[in-house]
């Protein structure tokens, strides 16, 4: 089936909507192909799951939507359905002339959008663009927070960054445009493009981050400028707004950390307990290598004011390392940026996070191992997450205690993610949802053609929750869903963005926790595989990860992820979870 | 004219009696509302897949209950997927022997009747409700052929 550019459709939306049909009966296959083209679709028909994968992954954007019989010979429906989850992130709706709770509940399950009976009418197919449409707005939601934050982030930063600036403007109507095409009127070539150019995102592998760093300290950290780096980092693929964008985080991170630190002064007693985290992370896999690329950055990442900057969650070592600092700040040598620390205050840094803080300000952290246990137990492919969620298990166990008796402590961390948030506040309802802000962020890499932002932490083992944390904007897209969570925002960053998950939204978010650790792991794992190949699964890798968690979520959550899956990620992830 | 008003009634009442005898269901009138102009043949063809289909499902069910050892899944398989493919056209007696089939061979304690007795029982019912409703509407074709020959068309 030929997407939109070969056969431009005079119609609006939702007429031309690209349907995929899967079904081993012929009959089934022939009605349902007549009564979609009745509804003025694009159908392609098709008798096997396997050639279905196949035909959806020879062209990633060319079909909206797909339509699969949950009883089929060479597959089970539910495994495709799972597979197209993972891989495309397409909204998939289920038919079975079985119409049992326990089967309808294992398609809703393993993400199925909608569960249709046979015989199936005609007055059913009507409205499947429905499915489409609300992933579509969603997407955009988050964009347009990313966006609005984006816009804060430069009001904050100054008219000393006139090139953040300007490109913020850039950005800004890209995606406001994006939004009104898509609002206005279904276009499929603006459909393609926004689809396409959620691909084209720069994952800020560590390597990178390090060539950021070294040229934003060869530079002077106060005269540093998107223009001046990239022409001293000397990559060639990488745009000005690319680095902008990360510059901006950068920045944000570090005035984040600075007043974290001065926060934590007041909470004292920050334990290092040397290197817990570091424990809790050798078991893993991919914390072999997070410690090889550890070592190499960790001189980088000192200076950017702790590991939390960039490898929060990915680093298995500086996992709870990052994600403290994210939050808390607890060490406050750590959080000086750009100084070169030695990788041993990272390292403590990390190990108190784990676990000292639970009782402070570990909400983030907490979160964080809860995340990642989820994500890990999820995927046999990779060894990290499995080892990882063990550990993992543990300190979210501990974490959680820790957590619940944050409250009394929250109160001071809030109010500082307060004022930081305030900033940047744009819309969103919720404010002390550090959280979200995370979460935000990785929709940030969403929005538009330049993703350059989310690219930036994609990659990075420790930015991820930093960057959240100081994106509050972002976590509007997350907080607008959920007002309610406003309450339990101080607890943590990630208990708010859990709630607002949680809570009802329109977009059906899974429990936050899966998604964050979703996000985390992918981030880190997805560190790890720099050397791949890239290939082209933006949206894989962001459902990749949590096989049960709705379509809805990844497309939130891990929008971000997204880009930092393109190059690296892909293979591994194709590898473990295309095996049929 | 005569002959065609006589085909129409003719067609009419036959329709009317396959579906209150149960042999059809409103599945059967949204296939004939799909049918248009670019699509005349529809209904027969897709009638025609199912007859193909049905033919090779029942043959295989009846292999399956002929194994020395029946693999009662497998048997399962197949009548869920026959009674998929009977409601794709609307079949509705048809449907309800395979929702039986599947009842009764389920069942674990029916006295002196052992499974796979009990399944080649379904099996001959499948069967027959299979040719009942494949026979009727052979004839419905038949008569709109008629009909259309005569000059007429099908009423809606």
């Amino acid at each position: 089936m030929e997407n939109g550019f070969s056969s431009p459709r005079s119609e609006s939306f939702p007429a031309g909507l690209r349907v995929l049909v899967v079904d081993d009966d012929p009959t089934w296959l022939k009605i349902l192909e007549k009564m979609l083209k009745k509804c003025s679709y694009e159908v392609t028909i098709c008798g096997l799951a396997r050639e279905a994968l196949k035909l959806l992954r020879e062209r990633k954007d060319g079909y909206d939507i797909v339509i699969s019989d949950v009883n089929m010979p060479d597959m089970d429906g539910f495994k495709l359905l799972e597979h197209v989850g993972l891989e495309m992130d397409l909204p998939v709706i289920m038919m079975s002339v079985d119409g049992e709770t326990s089967r309808v509940m294992k398609g809703v399950q393993h993400g199925a959008c909608d569960y249709l009976l046979k015989p199936i009418r005609m007055k059913e197919l009507r409205n499947i663009w429905q499915h489409v449409f609300r992933k579509k707005i969603h997407e955009i939601r988050d964009i347009e927070h990313h966006e609005s934050f984006e816009g804060i982030r430069l009001s904050i930063n100054g008219s000393e960054f006139s090139d953040d600036c300007i490109m913020f403007s850039g950005e800004d109507l890209t995606s406001f445009k994006k939004r009104k095409d898509f609002q206005n009127k279904y276009d499929e070539r603006d459909y393609g493009d926004h689809s396409s150019t959620k691909k084209h995102r720069v994952v800020w592998s560590v390597d990178l981050h390090q060539k950021f760093v070294k040229a934003v300290n060869q530079i002077g950290f106060d005269k540093v400028g998107p223009k001046k780096i990239l022409d001293l980092m000397n990559v060639p693929w990488l745009t000005r707004e690319n680095v902008a964008s990360h510059l901006q985080k950068y920045r944000l991170y570090l005035i984040r950390l600075q007043k974290e630190n001065d926060l934590k002064a007041s909470f004292g007693g920050i334990k290092h307990s040397d290197v817990p985290s570091k424990d809790t992370s050798g078991g893993f896999g991919l914390q072999s290598s997070i410690h090889t690329n550890q070592n190499d950055v960790a001189n980088d990442r000192d200076q950017f004011s702790g590991s939390n900057f960039y490898g929060q969650d990915l680093d298995a070592k500086n996992h709870d390392g990052d994600r403290e600092e994210i939050v808390l700040e607890p060490k406050p040598d750590s959080k000086k940026p750009l100084t070169a620390d030695v990788p041993d205050p990272q390292d403590t840094r990390c190990s108190q996070m784990s676990f000292d803080h639970s009782s402070a300000s570990l909400g983030s952290d907490v979160n964080y191992t809860e995340f990642d246990c989820s994500i890990p137990k999820q995927y046999p492919w990779s060894e990290c997450p499995e080892v990882q969620s063990k550990q993992e298990h543990k300190l979210l166990l501990q974490l959680e205690d820790g957590f619940s008796q944050q409250l009394p402590c929250v109160p001071q961390h809030y109010i500082e993610i307060d004022q930081l948030q305030s900033g940047r506040d744009i819309s969103s309802p919720i404010k002390n949802e550090p959280v979200l802000v995370r979460c935000k962020s990785h929709r940030e890499s969403h929005i538009s053609p330049k993703e350059t932002a989310i690219d930036d932490f994609s990659v990075q083992p420790k930015s991820l929750t930093a960057y959240h944390q100081s994106f509050e904007p972002s976590s509007t897209a997350i907080s607008s869903m959920k007002p309610q969570a406003v309450d339990l925002s101080c607890i943590t960053d990630l208990e708010s963005c859990q709630r607002n998950l949680i809570s009802p939204t329109d977009s059906t978010f899974p429990p936050f926790n899966e998604d964050l650790t979703v996000c985390w792991l992918q981030g880190d794992f997805l560190n790890k595989n720099f050397g791949l190949p890239n290939m082209e699964f933006a949206d894989y890798s962001d459902h990749g990860f949590v096989a049960d968690i709705p379509v809805h979520l990844y497309d939130t959550l891990t929008s971000d992820y997204e880009c930092p899956y393109d190059p690296t990620e892909y293979p591994i992830v194709d590898q473990g979870l295309f095996i049929l | 004219m005569d002959g065609v008003a006589q085909l129409q009634k003719q067609l009419v009442d036959f329709t009317d009696s396959l579906f209150q005898e149960g042999f059809l269901d409103e599945q059967f009138n949204q296939l004939q509302q799909l049918q248009d102009e670019s699509n005349p043949d529809f209904v027969v063809e897709v009638v025609s897949l199912f007859f193909e289909d049905s033919e090779r499902l029942l043959n295989e069910l009846a292999k399956a209950l002929e194994q020395k050892t029946i693999d009662f899944r497998k048997v399962d398989a197949h009548v869920h997927q026959f009674k998929g493919s009977s409601s794709s056209i609307g079949a509705q007696r048809v449907q309800k022997v395979c929702i039986a089939f599947r009842n009764y061979c389920e069942e674990q304690n029916i006295e002196g009747v052992k499974p796979w007795h009990r399944c080649l029982k379904c099996l001959q019912q499948v069967k027959l409700e299979y040719s009942l409703v494949k026979n009727k509407l052979e004839t419905l074709f038949k008569i709109e052929k008629q009909l259309i020959a005569a000059g007429g068309s099908i009423p809606t």
